[in-house]
C-alpha cells in the first residue's frame, strides 16, 4: 500500500508497477496478478492471455512511447501509468492528451516516476488525474498545488474551451 | 499597448504566489537547487558567473513610461542602477539578490509585468518589428498577433519541458526586422489572393552552434488556424525532438534530421486532430485583443515642418543625429526615432536608472506614454511629432541617448559575455569597447556608412553574430580568449549567415582586423555600395587576405602590449 493523489485527494492505493529486470523477457515474465501496470510491450505480446485472466488490467508508458499503440487497447485498462523518467521530460503531457483528447480514454491516467509536485498542476491540465509522487514530495502541498491557478488561458483537458471562449465580452 | 484585465492580473498574482513559495520552499531545504532550476529559470533567474541574473520580459519590446519608470525604481532597489537590454528585446538585471527576486516579480505585477518564460526549455517571449503600428512598410500590425501568442504561450501546459528553448517572432511588414528566419518558429503576416489575413510559417530556423535559416511549412495558413497549427508544431517537437544532446535538441536539428517535408508531413497529420477544434481563434477574440492597439490621437500636421527643415539645416551636429535615428512614420508630420544605447564606454543595450527615467519622461511628454525596445538593444520612441525632434535630441543628448551612430560600426550588438555570463568563452564587453575607440571619429564612422557588427562571447549567439556583415565569436583556446570572426552575413529579407575567414584571433587584434576590413571595403566600393554590398560583389578573399595579411607583426606586437602589461 502507498499514497497517492487521486480524485483530489490522498487515498491509499495498491496497484504495483511491473518493470522488467536483468535478464526477464516479455514473454517469460511471471504476471503479478490484478492491479498491475505492465509494460507497453508485455501488453501488445501478451493481450489475449492478460484479457483471459479477466483481472484488472493497467499498462505504463514510457516517455518515449507512443499511445498510439494503445489507442484501441484502452477500453481494457482501469489504469494507465505515464513515466516520467525525469521531471524535465515533457512528453508524458502530449501522451496523456493524446489518450483523453484522441483515444478517449477515460479510466485513470497516473503519473509515476520523477513525479514532483510542482508539475501537477500542467500534469492536471493535459488529463492526468492521479499521482504517484516521489517518495520525498509532500502530498499535503502536492494536493495544494493543483489549485496554483484559477484560470487557464489555454484549451486543455480539464477545460477544454479556451479562456478567450469564456471570457465576458 | 495591451492592458491586463482582471483575469489577466489574477493569473499574473497567483504565478508571484507561486513562485514565492518555490522559493520559500528552497530555502528551507525542501526544493533541491535541481528540482528548482527549471521553476526559477521559467521564471527569468538564471546563476551567473557573479551571482543571480534576472531576465524581465518585455513582451513584444513593448513598454509603457510607467511602466519603465517602474523598471528604474527596481533596478535602484534591487540592483546597482542600470538595466541591459537584450537582442529578444527583454530587460536583464544583472545583481539582483537571489531571495529578493519574489518582491522584484511582485513589484513587476503592480505595472503588468514579469519575468515569466524568459528562459527555461519553454516557449518565449515572442519578438517583433519595433516600429509595430508604424512602419510606411506595414501590412498589418502585427502586436495583435504577438499578444495572442503571448496568452496562447504563457503557462502552455503541455509545453513547459520541451526538448530545449522555442523562440518564435512575428513580421508583418514588406521589410523583415525581426529576423524571424534566425528563430524556432517565424511568422510573417500575409494576404492570399482572396486578400484574406493569415500567415506564412517559418520552423526551424536558430542561430548558436548550428546556423540555420527556417524553412517554409505553410505558404498561407488563414489567422483563425494559427494556434492550433503551432500546437500541432510544438507537439511533434515536443514527442521527437531530441533530449538526449542539449546541442541537437533544438527544433531545428529535427527539421534537419526529417528533412521540410516529412516535418511538414508529420506537422499536418498531427493538424488534423486540431484544426477547426476550440482553440481555433475566433474574430472576436482578434478585434478585442486588436482594440488594445489603437492608433494614438495623432494631430493632423503637414507632412513637412518648416522649423525642423530649418534647424537641420542649422545644426550639423542635429542633422547627424536625425541622419541615422529619425525613421520613417505612416502619418503626416510624425517620425518614428531611435535613442542610442550604444555610446562608446558604456556596455552594448545598458540603460541607467536616470536614462530609464529620461526615456519614460521622453515618452510620456512627446511620445504618446508609450516605447519600444529594439532587438539591436535601443530604444524607439514611435510616435514623434517632427516639430519635437530638435527638443527630444537635445533632451536625449543631455542623458547620452543621443549617439549619432544608429546603423553604422559603433551600434553593436553585443552580449553581456565574458564580464557576467557563465557560459561565455571569451568576454565582449570590452571588444565593443575597444572597437568602438578605434572608430571613435564620427565623420569617418558616417562615411563608413551602414553596416553591422555583432559579439557573442559563446556559441549560443545571444549577440546575433551570425547575421551581422561582420560577426565576433568568442572562442576558447586553452583557456584563452579568441575571436572568430565571420564576414557577410545580413538580417533583413536577404537574412544570410557570415562565413568564418579563417583562423581566430587575439583579443588585443580585433580592433586591426576589423579596420583591415573596413578599408577593404573603402577602397573597393563604389559610391552606392554599402559594405555588405561590396563584400557580395567581390567576395570575401581581399578581406581575408587583408585580415592576416601582417598579422604576425601584429601577433609580436600583441604579445610585446600584454608582456608590458604583465610587467606593470
Ligand atoms: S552568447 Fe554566450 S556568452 Fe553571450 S550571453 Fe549568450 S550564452 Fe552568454
Amino acid at each position: 500500500m502507498s499514497e497517492i493523489i487521486k480524485n483530489g485527494g490522498i487515498v491509499s492505493d495498491d496497484w504495483q508497477v511491473l518493470k522488467l529486470a536483468e535478464g526477464e523477457s516479455v514473454e517469460s515474465v511471471v504476471l503479478p496478478g490484478t492491479a498491475t501496470l505492465l509494460p507497453l510491450a508485455v501488453w501488445l505480446a501478451r493481450k489475449p492471455e492478460i484479457i483471459a485472466s479477466g483481472q484488472k488490467t493497467g499498462v505504463w508508458l514510457e516517455s518515449s512511447e507512443d499511445p498510439a499503440a494503445i489507442a484501441a487497447d484502452v477500453a481494457h485498462f482501469t489504469v494507465i501509468g505515464i513515466d516520467f523518467p525525469k521531471f524535465t521530460d515533457g512528453r508524458g503531457y502530449s501522451s496523456a492528451r493524446l489518450l483523453r483528447e484522441r483515444y478517449g480514454y477515460c479510466g485513470e491516467i497516473r503519473a509515476i516516476g520523477d513525479v514532483l509536485l510542482d508539475q501537477l498542476f500542467y500534469m492536471k491540465r493535459c488529463g492526468i488525474d492521479a499521482f504517484a509522487l516521489r517518495a520525498d514530495q509532500n502530498p499535503e502541498k502536492a494536493l495544494a498545488s493543483l489549485a496554483t491557478f484559477s484560470e487557464s488561458y489555454q484549451a486543455a483537458v480539464d477545460q477544454p474551451q479556451p479562456l478567450f471562449r469564456r471570457r465576458a465580452a | 499597448m495591451y492592458r491586463y484585465d482582471d483575469l489577466d492580473q489574477q493569473l499574473l498574482n497567483e504565478r508571484v504566489s507561486q513562485y514565492r513559495d518555490q522559493m520559500a520552499r528552497h530555502l528551507a531545504g525542501e526544493l533541491s537547487a535541481d528540482d528548482l532550476r527549471p521553476l526559477r529559470l521559467q521564471n527569468g533567474l538564471y546563476i551567473q558567473r557573479h551571482g543571480p541574473m534576472l531576465r524581465i520580459a518585455i513582451p513584444y519590446g513593448m513598454l509603457s513610461a510607467a511602466q519603465l519608470r517602474k523598471l528604474a525604481e527596481i533596478s535602484r532597489r534591487y540592483d546597482r542602477s542600470v538595466g541591459h537590454f537584450t537582442t529578444r528585446q527583454n530587460m536583464q538585471l544583472n545583481w539582483p539578490k537571489f531571495e529578493e527576486t519574489p518582491e522584484i516579480l511582485s513589484e513587476l505585477a503592480t505595472v503588468e509585468m514579469h519575468a515569466i518564460q524568459t528562459s527555461g526549455n519553454c516557449i518565449r517571449n515572442i519578438t517583433t518589428d519595433h516600429f509595430a503600428g508604424v512602419a510606411p512598410d506595414e501590412l498589418s500590425d502585427p502586436r495583435p498577433y504577438c499578444e495572442v501568442l503571448r496568452q496562447w504561450s504563457t503557462f502552455h501546459p503541455e509545453f513547459a519541458f520541451l526538448p530545449r528553448k522555442f523562440k518564435i517572432a512575428v513580421n508583418a511588414a514588406a521589410q523583415d526586422r525581426a529576423v524571424i528566419r534566425a528563430h524556432d518558429i517565424g511568422l510573417e503576416v500575409v494576404n492570399n489572393e482572396a486578400g484574406e489575413q493569415g500567415i506564412k510559417v517559418f520552423v526551424g530556423g536558430g542561430l548558436g552552434r548550428t546556423p540555420i535559416l527556417g524553412k517554409v511549412v505553410r505558404e498561407f495558413l488563414p489567422r483563425k488556424h494559427m494556434l492550433s497549427y503551432l500546437d500541432a508544431i510544438l507537439r511533434v517537437y515536443n514527442r521527437y525532438g531530441r533530449r538526449d544532446n542539449a546541442y541537437k535538441a533544438r527544433v531545428k536539428i529535427l527539421v534537419q534530421a526529417l528533412g521540410i517535408e516529412e516535418f511538414s508531413r508529420q506537422v499536418e497529420a498531427e493538424w488534423a486532430y486540431l484544426k477547426d477544434g476550440p482553440t481555433t481563434l475566433t474574430d472576436t477574440e482578434f478585434d478585442r485583443i486588436a482594440q488594445h492597439f489603437p492608433a494614438p490621437a495623432y494631430e493632423k500636421l503637414p507632412a513637412e515642418n518648416a522649423g525642423y527643415s530649418a534647424q537641420l539645416a542649422e545644426d550639423k551636429a542635429f542633422a547627424n543625429w536625425a541622419a541615422r535615428s529619425v525613421h520613417g512614420h505612416k502619418v503626416p508630420g510624425y517620425a518614428a526615432i531611435t535613442l542610442s544605447l550604444k555610446k562608446t564606454g558604456v556596455a552594448p543595450g545598458d540603460i541607467s536608472e536616470v536614462q530609464m527615467i529620461a526615456v519614460a519622461d521622453l515618452a510620456d511628454r512627446f511620445s504618446f506614454g508609450e516605447l519600444r525596445i529594439s532587438h539591436e538593444q535601443n530604444v524607439v520612441l514611435s510616435d514623434v511629432k517632427k516639430g519635437d525632434l530638435y527638443e527630444i535630441w537635445k533632451i536625449g543628448r543631455s542623458n547620452g541617448l543621443a549617439t549619432p551612430n544608429i546603423g553604422l560600426l559603433t551600434d553593436m550588438i553585443c552580449c553581456p559575455g565574458g564580464d557576467l555570463c557563465s557560459l561565455a568563452n571569451a568576454r565582449s564587453i570590452p571588444i565593443a569597447e575597444a572597437v568602438q575607440n578605434k572608430f571613435d571619429d564620427l565623420d569617418y564612422l558616417h562615411d563608413i556608412g551602414e553596416i553591422a557588427i555583432n559579439i557573442s562571447g559563446c556559441m549560443n549567439s545571444c549577440g546575433h553574430h551570425h547575421v551581422a556583415a561582420i560577426g565576433i565569436l568568442g572562442v576558447d583556446k586553452g583557456g584563452e580568449e579568441w575571436y572568430q570572426i565571420t564576414l557577410g552575413g545580413q538580417q533583413g529579407n536577404s537574412t544570410s549567415i557570415g562565413k568564418v575567414i579563417g583562423p581566430s584571433f587575439y583579443a588585443v587584434e580585433v580592433p586591426d582586423v576589423i579596420e583591415a576590413l573596413i578599408n577593404v571595403y573603402l577602397e573597393q566600393r563604389t559610391p552606392q555600395e554599402r559594405f555588405i554590398d561590396t563584400v557580395q560583389r567581390i567576395g570575401a578573399e581581399p578581406f581575408k587576405t587583408r585580415a592576416y595579411a601582417g598579422r604576425d607583426k601584429r601577433k609580436a606586437a600583441a604579445n610585446n602590449e600584454e608582456r608590458k602589461v604583465a610587467n606593470v
